[in-house]
């Protein structure tokens, strides 16, 4: 059984192995034949320019966290929702009201947050 | 035999992945490394035969969580340099701490008790001629009911808790309110004027519009004509 479920994962095993080798023929092919001329000016500020490498961490607005947040929250409901639909032949009415009552505890977030206007931007 | 070198070659990449996210130095770059670690752990799920599981490791951890761990990362501005001064300072009561915990975990794995069928359930994820996914959903949501709705217990405090701690009132937003614009009434009337009437005979008076003098004789030569001169700069 895993065996054959492995054998159809072998062309995955295969493009990794290919995509690994693309990658590290373009990052080994740019090293070995570009020309390389290091030089401090290249790396600092031209005039009033921004420095080049710096740190990218800025503060940004906290929303963005809470759209990630609710993301995740919905993204768990519909995963809990495939092995559900998968044995949902199987497991009968007591289990397909289990997975009601799940949603329907969701439901009430999903109405909250709805009412609270966290969906809105702006 | 392919599967076990994939075995040891994810597993090694999954080592090496998990060292670098605790000895980089840069955060950000922890958080790549912990991503690849996540596909390298999926990559064994796989191996051996959780393919649901491997599935939503990539799904959640992958696409949601480490993008939450970037987000804190970024977002907290944290000077790495200034906490690590005290290292030296502070390692032998860290040590100290690390060590009541590495013993309280040893005293619990010591007396800890396996089923005694524990060991063929390991080697066998799920029972023969069932896939995964489907040996999931047959117990997950009939045996482990209660479980099952506290996650999604679980689930709705982490939803209000986000939006309770990270919402703010933001009274100078203005937000267009349908229902409320349909029930206003009072500064909208609705009228009834004579078929043919105008807005004259409503009483709305509005200043005539003209056109410019000049613009249509002007319109009338250019049509006609044509295309032969005086176009060069058009085209």
């Amino acid at each position: 059984m895993t065996q054959q479920m492995l054998a159809e994962y072998f062309p995955i095993l295969v493009f990794l192995g290919i995509a690994a080798a693309i990658a590290s023929a373009m990052v080994g092919g740019a090293m070995l034949v570009a020309r390389q001329k290091p030089n401090p000016e290249k790396l600092s500020a031209y005039e009033c320019g921004f420095e080049p490498f710096d740190d990218t961490r800025r503060r940004f607005d906290v929303r963005f966290y809470l759209v990630a947040i609710l993301f995740i929250i919905f993204d768990l409901e519909v995963a809990f929702l495939f092995p559900w639909a998968v044995a949902l032949g199987e497991i009968g009415w007591f289990g397909f009201l289990s997975m009601m009552g799940f949603l329907g505890v969701l439901t009430v977030g999903f109405v909250y947050e709805w009412r609270k206007g966290a969906l809105d931007w702006e | 035999m392919i599967a076990a070198a994939a075995f040891y070659l994810f597993a090694a990449v999954l080592i090496a992945a998990a060292v670098m996210v605790v000895t980089s130095r840069n955060p950000v770059h922890s958080v790549l490394f912990l991503i690849l670690a996540f596909f390298n752990a999926a990559a064994l799920f796989l191996l051996a035969g959780a393919e649901f599981l491997a599935m939503i490791l990539v799904i959640v951890y992958v696409g949601a969580v480490a993008v939450l761990f970037l987000f804190v990362v970024m977002m907290l501005d944290v000077d790495f340099a200034k906490l690590r001064e005290g290292f030296q300072r502070y390692a032998p009561v860290g040590g100290v701490v690390g060590a009541i915990l590495l013993l309280e975990l040893l005293l619990v794995f010591g007396t800890w008790q396996f089923a005694s069928d524990a060991a063929g359930f390991r080697l066998n994820p799920a029972p023969a001629g069932v896939d995964n996914t489907r040996a999931l959903g047959r117990i997950l949501y009939t045996d482990f009911v209660w479980l099952f709705q506290l996650s999604g217990l679980i689930l709705l405090v982490a939803m209000i808790g986000a939006i309770v701690l990270t919402l703010r009132g933001k009274t100078s937003t203005k937000r267009q309110d349908i229902a409320k614009q349909v029930a206003r009434s009072g500064s909208v009337n609705l009228r009834q004027p004579a078929l043919g009437a105008g807005l004259g005979a409503i009483g709305i008076e509005r200043p005539p519009v003209e056109p410019p003098p000049g613009e249509k004789p002007r319109q009338v030569e250019h049509a006609g004509h044509g295309h032969d001169h005086g176009h060069g700069g058009h085209h």
